[in-house]
């Protein structure tokens, strides 16, 4: 067995500070998906309706979240708004900015297009039953849509976790980060433990998402 | 002679410059089941869209009884209810069982107690032979089943009369009898129906009267046996000849 290094996670409280950065990590993206999904859903719901207007300017904000790489809207809102307006945010908080654009606009695509996938005639076999519009809506629309949305959804919350691996670029100390720093301080003393601690990081990466996958694909299987 | 459930007056409906529904009229009696035929493309199933009002139409109106069914119209939702439809592809509820499906609108929107819309919705579904499948989900029965489904869904709400927009279009042949049965056990028990197919042999059995639309226009009208033995139009006689094959022999 080769020296991986891995009693350097023993020294001190190397361990507990790796819990403590996957957990800023965590802390980004739940407050970023609590944050994204609700205005999603407002945002799905204007782009699937009918005023062309509204639906254009989504379109463009939708496109430029995408195109644009997580790592440029980062530095854009973390330097671009000290240089444009003296804003000085936090690297926490322009993360949490950048998450909730890009998770917006992600999550507004998904419940369009699972808005749009209900076909027209089941509104129409609702309403020949004597269902109202809003009835139509609450027992028929919302349900079948909802049950699309759930592992899409949960497929956009793993990877904004792991997305939130770039927001070390920005001065956040999450839990990539303090794997860089254990390995520097330790740099002599324990040359391999690169690898025994991006090792950790992994495992902690899979067993934060992994869980969270097995989710999705158990929902998916039983709302087929 | 009793008054007319449905009357159809003048109706005219267009998509643009296309007419598909041109000065349509016509009368239902309790008890009395309507069969329209035509070419793909006569107007047959925007004429079951339009009787319950889910296209709007540029002129004429429809009546249930005393009122009018009109697109957006004042008390549709209760006029709807009083209309059964049942459409090509099933369109079941793929997110409730088949007994959830037939029980929705009674429990929701008729506001019926709950243990007397169940005890008759399984009635309903042994009816059909479906008792056992009240628990299954639309996805896990077959086309013929789904139908089956979906006219007891359509019987659960009491209508005064029923449509059926070409209900066995989309089903395989093996399982198209086993609806056709279904809807002849109705017409027995003298339910009111307007009936759109392709089925001329079930035509002929079932109805009390045929329409023949062509071109948006009710070209021909009378009872079965004149309608499939002596049509009087040449394009009634026409449509009727692309049913055998007598000819090509």
């Amino acid at each position: 067995m080769p020296d991986l290094g891995l009693n350097v996670l023993l020294k001190g409280k190397n361990m507990a500070r790796l819990l403590g950065g996957l957990w800023v990590a965590l802390r980004i993206s739940l407050l970023s998906v609590a944050i994204s999904i609700p205005l999603g859903i407002l945002l799905g719901v204007l782009m699937s309706g009918k005023n062309p207007v509204v639906k254009a300017i989504l379109r463009v904000y939708l496109e430029i979240i995408r195109i644009m790489p997580q790592m440029v809207l980062l530095f854009l809102v973390f330097f671009g708004t000290t240089r444009a307006w003296g804003w000085d945010l936090s690297g926490e908080t322009a993360s949490v900015v950048v998450f909730v654009l890009w998770g917006t606009a992600e999550m507004s695509d998904l419940v369009r297009g699972a808005l749009i996938s209900i076909p027209k005639h089941q509104y129409e076999s609702s309403e020949a039953l004597g269902l109202t519009k809003a009835q139509t809506y609450w027992y028929i629309i919302i349900p079948q849509t909802v049950r699309r949305l759930i592992p899409l959804s949960i497929n956009l919350i793993t990877r904004m976790i792991k997305t939130t691996s770039l927001v070390l670029m920005i001065g956040v100390v999450e839990v990539l980060k303090v794997a860089q720093q254990i390995i520097e301080a330790n740099r002599m003393a324990s040359p391999n433990a690169a690898f025994g601690i991006y090792l950790v990081v992994f495992l902690l990466y899979f067993l934060t998402c992994w869980p969270i996958s097995l989710l999705a694909s158990y929902l998916e299987k039983k709302w087929r | 002679m009793a008054e007319p459930i449905l009357t159809v007056e003048h109706l005219v409906k267009g998509y643009g410059e296309n007419t598909v529904l041109d000065d349509v009229s016509f009368s239902v009696r309790p008890g009395e089941v309507v069969v329209v035929v035509g070419p793909s493309g006569c107007g047959k199933s925007t004429l079951l869209r339009c009787i319950n009002a889910l296209e709007p139409t540029q002129s004429g109106r429809v009546r249930l009884g005393n009122e009018t069914v009109a697109y957006g119209g004042k008390g549709l939702t209760s006029l709807r209810q009083r209309i059964g439809m049942v459409f090509q592809s099933y369109e079941l509820f793929p997110h409730l069982t088949v007994l959830d499906n037939v029980m929705l609108a009674p429990l929701k929107v008729a506001k019926r107690p709950k243990d007397e819309v169940q005890k008759e919705a399984e009635a309903l579904l042994d009816r059909v032979n479906l008792l056992n499948k009240a628990r299954s989900y639309p996805r896990e029965l077959s086309g013929g089943q789904k139908q089956r489904v979906a006219i007891v869904r359509a019987l659960a709400m009491h209508p005064e009369i029923l449509l059926f927009d070409e209900v066995t279009a989309a089903l395989d042949p093996e399982m198209v009898r086993e609806v056709l049965d279904v809807m002849l056990d109705l017409a027995k028990q003298g339910r009111t129906m307007i009936i759109v197919t392709h089925e001329m042999q079930f035509a002929r059995a079932i109805a009390d009267r045929v329409i023949f639309l062509d071109g948006g226009k009710i070209v021909e009208e009378s009872t079965p046996e004149a309608f499939f033995d002596h049509p009087k139009t040449e394009r009634a006689q026409k449509f009727l000849r692309t049913f055998t094959f007598d000819s090509v022999k």
